[in-house]
């Protein structure tokens, strides 16, 4: 609990300087609106109370932003398009489809790189590199190839959300793998293990703390990823095309309950990792 | 010297090897250049558009260069603030570490709305990005210093100011390092979303956007080498400014022995 308290205020603080901000944001706009509505008569309470309702605030005050979420997640029909929920499982949907296949091929290239040595010294330094580039760049035009080959809907976004897993797992695994210490490589020697079984028994089990460190990692990339190819073919739903639309019609309380959708989304994939994370630190007894 | 160059050919082998089998491999199978253009073709429009180049990367650096610089100072300066409270710090914390598994790039309509079309947008996108990083990283360095180190300086009768400036900011430094590199790829990544969202019509993510739109295939994959040899020839600097000022360190000394 006594951890607790700072967190809370922080949190209270932030919501109050927001309430703050959305009133001086929104009061201009709310003016011009009493403006055209012809009254003249308002007080300054008055303003500041309808500045934080207004339709189509600049800054939607964060009780509109709960109230979109209640509406469109809670109240709307979880299969219609108008439905937030409905949009946020498209997206985990890919995301999670693309993790998946982007973890596996970076596991096995990683053990590849791991026993092959050409692989290692001619392949790794390029995933290395490929960490300092903004890959998402891409993201546009693999939806488009796809596209050619008339492959739409979920699959070519989970090809974004693979290809944006597949660097971080490959380079965070090969760390992983190669971190047992020469002395218990040379004690699986002396046992006279075969590579199989050095892998399985002593560089497997020594790369799980790399393994979950690069999977939330990984987890976050392939949520972005998802969402920025949304937003690239917006048609077939899911968040990023939620906020697209919001930024075409300006309503940006949809905008920020898609952003709050998606943080949400991001925080219990990498969440949930991190409770196997824990779960297995205490097993295997790599936690601290 | 030749130990750096044993290093470099086989990746330098293998990428020739997988642009002349992308070359040739194109050409037998007749694949058409709106799927996958040669990589000849894709040279060939890249020099022949670098003056479009040229502006795009102009138009999405503004934002970039801005952004970052915005973003990890304010980081840095917040992380000096907070060092003194531990209150704030547990407080503010968690949400660095939360914010880095948060799809922030979202906020990139949002920034359109507020600050316009063109690179200012952009750069609200970059400092939102790079703040936290920044933050976490600067918190952790400034705790890196030691207890001995911090016990001399106060047999000195050093004052605050002085312990930070001659022991705990250059002890941090790694960490801060750290920091600017994954936000250099941050930054980019950020800029070039954000392109995506709406910009004037110039700028590296917008050519790549409307260019896919256009079927332009070449052209998106010009753009896309411009991307990264900027991205990576930006980390590269900060690399090699690191190299320079935290010398003293372990990660650098052990590669002179």
């Amino acid at each position: 609990m006594i951890r607790a308290a700072p967190i809370l205020a922080v949190l209270t603080s932030l919501l109050a300087i927001w309430y703050v901000a959305a009133v001086l944001m929104n009061a201009q706009l709310q003016r011009d609106r009493f403006a055209n509505a012809g009254r003249t008569d308002y007080s300054t309470a008055e303003l500041a109370s309808a500045s934080l309702n207004t339709d189509r605030p600049k800054l939607p005050a964060p009780h509109q932003i709960v109230g979109e979420l209640w509406r469109s997640v809670a109240l709307a029909d979880p299969t219609s398009k108008r439905s937030l929920a409905f949009h946020a499982f498209i997206t985990v949907r890919e995301t999670l489809l693309g993790f998946a296949l982007g973890s596996l091929l970076g596991g096995a290239l990683a053990a590849a790189a791991v026993h092959l040595r050409w692989i290692d010294r001619a392949l790794m330094p390029w995933i290395v590199a490929s960490q300092m580039i903004p890959i998402i760049a891409l993201a546009p035009m693999i939806v488009v190839i796809f596209n050619q080959f008339d492959v739409v809907g979920i699959v070519p976004k989970a090809a974004i959300a693979a290809y944006l897993t597949f660097f971080p797992v490959t380079v965070g695994l090969v760390k992983g793998f190669r971190s047992p210490d020469p002395l218990q490589l040379d004690l699986m020697r002396t046992y006279g293990a075969t590579r199989a079984q050095t892998f399985w028994k002593l560089r497997a089990p020594a790369c799980a703390p790399f393994f979950f460190a690069s999977m939330k990692v990984a987890a976050a990339a392939a949520l972005v990823g998802s969402v920025v190819a949304e937003v690239t073919k917006s048609e077939d739903g899911g968040l990023g095309a939620r906020l697209l639309a919001g930024s075409y019609y300006g309503q940006t309380v949809q905008i920020w309950a898609a952003l709050f959708a998606a943080a949400f989304c991001s925080a219990v994939l990498v969440g949930a990792i991190g409770l196997v994370d824990v779960y297995a630190g205490k097993r295997m007894g790599y936690a601290r | 010297m030749t130990r750096r160059f044993d290093a470099l050919w086989p990746p330098a082998l293998f990428g020739l090897a997988a642009l002349a089998l992308w070359q040739f491999g194109v050409a037998a199978f007749h694949v058409p250049a709106v799927i996958l253009p040669a990589p000849w073709a894709i040279f060939a429009k890249l020099f022949a558009s670098l003056p479009i180049l040229w502006l795009d990367f102009l138009q999405t650096m503004q934002g970039v260069a801005a952004g970052y610089a915005l973003g990890c100072a304010s980081g840095l300066v917040v992380a000096i603030l907070i060092d003194r409270s531990p209150f704030l710090q547990t407080g503010l914390l968690p949400f660095g570490n939360l914010v880095s598994a948060l799809p922030i790039v979202g906020v990139a309509p949002i920034m359109v709305m507020w600050f316009g079309f063109d690179w200012q947008s952009k750069a609200a996108v970059v400092v939102v990005m790079t703040f936290f990083p920044m933050l976490v990283n600067a918190v952790a360095g400034l705790k890196s210093a030691g207890a001995m180190e911090r016990d001399l300086m106060k047999t000195y009768a050093a004052s605050y100011a002085r312990t930070l400036g001659k022991l705990r900011l250059p002890a941090a430094l790694p960490f801060v390092f750290n920091a600017l590199k994954i936000n250099a790829t941050l930054a980019m990544i950020g800029a070039i979303v954000a392109e995506f969202f709406g910009t004037p019509i110039v700028g590296l993510g917008f050519r790549i956007n409307t260019e896919v739109g256009r079927m332009n295939i070449d052209m998106v994959w010009a753009t896309i080498i411009v991307a990264a040899a900027v991205g990576s020839a930006f980390y590269g600097i900060v690399a090699l400014v690191e190299r320079e000022v935290t010398f003293w360190h372990a990660s650098n000394r052990q590669r002179e022995v």
